[in-house]
């Protein structure tokens, strides 16, 4: 079995997309749609690697992210933070605050790929 | 009214701006005071040698006051001077408003514009940055195409997909384009529409300030019982501005019920225009005189009056200037006012006299008071207001006036303590004069 990811977004489409593309490339991929019960799926699972959308129906990315350094459990869990918005400061405070890796949506499938596989052997 | 009709306001601005008392000067022109009244209200036309000799005591150029630069025309030359720290000779602002009036009113007119596009250009970088409509519709946009790119990928990529995957993704793809049809449909009329915005940019206070401004602030309709709400839809404003409008409007016809017009001018006659005294004989708050007071008709022979009202924070929220003590929507009133020092005085009537700075030292007699707002709350600061009645042709007093300013970068007061930024270069050398 492969290492978990654990996708937290709420566009179907765009959960569909990921997970399959992630699933066909060997990790094991779970998904959760709501930033307020978000850190509760993260501490049942706990996943190997998170993707985490930053604009979440009840709680945004970055209070999640915060919340995700702050706990032992998942202090050094790789994050890679998925925006619609590229601003340099939305940038700047997903670094500050502990993200792993910052990607801007429209992204291709190879990128994603590309990261998880990187994120994942460091 | 032509410009030539309000020389009569003009010769009394200038008067007060000299510090001059009104019967000294009608002694030096050779007529009586009360003529001098009646021509600096506008009453009786003034033109030939008496104009000249009026523009000589009063140290100005005659066409100054026959066609009139208004001291608001002034403070804008001066403040578009300030815009662009140079080389301007902020000095001579009255000179050139008065030997080329055509160009002193651009000036003042461009000033004007500039900061209104300037307005403009901050309501619209806000937009962009902080709308969450456009945000929100940004984001369903990005999120279609992203999803569509990513499925489109996977059905064009090396991968083997067994039909059911293909016909998921197919299906995906087609609800994204619809869902990305309507998003930018929405996202374009949003962006093709940005004038209702725009006119929204304007303060709500000046639009509001200006349509009373028409009526010297008095609203006839009001004291003979007009229905608020009439007034309110004959007026035309609307957003913001026409709320702001409709609370002044009712509080004008509430004070207007409780104090009829007819009664309170003789009672402000009869007692001099101090609100203290006609709040006693009349039975209403001093509020409320403070208020009546800015109200009166401007063609009855009152002194002028201004108000002005400021919130908790210290924004000017409603504002009525009066000659030589015009007050700055931007960049900060003075903050030596004792508007302000009532605000830390809540309840405490203040009666100060103030001067100006040189080399006019014009000297108003001011009245201010801090009350609280709104219903009363245990356990919850009071929200506060305080308003200020401005009053030219203070009395001569024995004790020294309180030192004020209009706002710091026309100010010649250098070395005041509350001096929050340097003035114009051309200013320090104004009080040195």
């Amino acid at each position: 079995m492969g290492k978990r990811v654990l996708l937290i977004e709420d566009e179907p489409n765009i959960i569909e997309a990921i997970s399959f593309i992630l699933s066909r490339d060997g990790w094991t991929v779970h998904t959760h749609e709501d930033g307020t019960s978000a850190m509760d799926k993260v501490l049942t699972l706990p996943p190997d690697m998170i993707i985490l959308d930053v604009m979440l129906p009840g709680r945004s990315g970055f209070d999640i992210l915060r919340d995700l350094r702050d706990n032992d459990l998942t202090r050094q869990t790789p994050v890679m933070m998925l925006t619609a918005r590229g601003q340099d400061k939305d940038r700047d405070l997903a670094m500050r605050l502990g993200a792993s890796l910052f990607m801007t949506k429209p992204f291709s499938n190879s990128e994603v790929r590309d990261h998880v596989r990187s994120l994942m052997e460091a | 009214m032509s410009s030539q009709s309000l020389a009569g306001s003009r010769i009394r601005e200038k008067r007060l701006d000299r510090g001059l008392r009104q019967a000294a000067v009608a002694e030096t022109v050779g007529i009586s005071p009360s003529y001098l009244n009646l021509i600096e209200h506008n009453r009786r036309r003034i033109g030939g040698k008496l104009l000249a000799d009026l523009a000589r005591v009063l140290e100005v150029d005659t066409a100054l006051l026959a066609d009139g630069v208004d001291s608001e025309t002034l403070d804008q030359m001066r403040g578009a001077a300030a815009a662009i720290a140079g080389t301007a000779e902020v000095e001579r602002t009255e000179e050139l408003a008065a030997r080329y009036p055509g160009w002193g009113a651009l000036i003042a007119a461009q000033a004007r514009r500039i900061t209104a596009l300037e307005e403009k250009s901050r309501v619209l970088t806000d937009r962009i940055a902080y709308d969450p409509q456009l945000a929100g519709s940004l984001h369903e946009v990005i999120s279609a195409v992203s999803a569509i790119r990513s499925s489109a990928s996977i059905l064009v990529g090396p991968e083997d997909l067994d039909q059911d995957w293909q016909r998921r993704f197919h299906q995906n793809i087609y609800n994204d384009s619809l869902r990305l049809a309507d998003s930018s449909e929405a996202l374009i009329a949003y962006l093709e529409a940005p004038e209702a915005v725009l006119e929204q940019s304007g303060s709500p206070f000046e639009a509001v300030e200006s349509y009373l401004g028409q009526s010297g602030f008095h609203i006839a309709a009001l004291e003979h019982g007009a229905d608020p709400a009439t007034v309110l839809s004959d007026a035309g404003l609307q957003g913001a501005a026409e709320t702001v409008l409709s609370q002044i409007l009712h509080s004008y016809a509430a004070d207007a019920a409780a104090l009829p017009l007819a009664a309170f001018e003789k009672a402000c006659r009869k007692h001099h225009y101090d609100p203290a005294t006609i709040a006693q004989s009349t039975g209403v708050s001093l509020a409320m005189v403070m208020r009546r007071m800015a109200q009166l008709p401007p063609d009855q022979g009152h002194p002028p009056m201004g108000l002005v009202i400021c919130d908790a924070a210290g924004a000017l929220i409603f504002v009525k200037s009066v000659p030589g003590f015009s007050m700055p929507r931007s960049g900060g009133a003075c903050p030596l006012w004792p508007l302000f020092g009532a605000l830390s005085r809540p309840h405490q009537p203040i009666r100060l006299q103030v001067e100006m700075p040189a080399p006019n030292a014009t000297r108003f007699l001011c009245f201010a008071l801090a009350e609280p707002i709104g219903p009363a709350a245990f356990d919850a600061p009071p929200a506060l207001q305080s308003m200020m009645l401005v009053l030219p042709d203070a009395p001569e007093t024995d004790t020294a006036p309180h030192l004020v300013g209009l706002s710091c970068r026309i100010c010649a007061r250098m070395q005041c303590p509350s001096r929050r930024e340097p003035a114009l270069e051309g200013i320090s050398e104004q009080a040195e004069l």
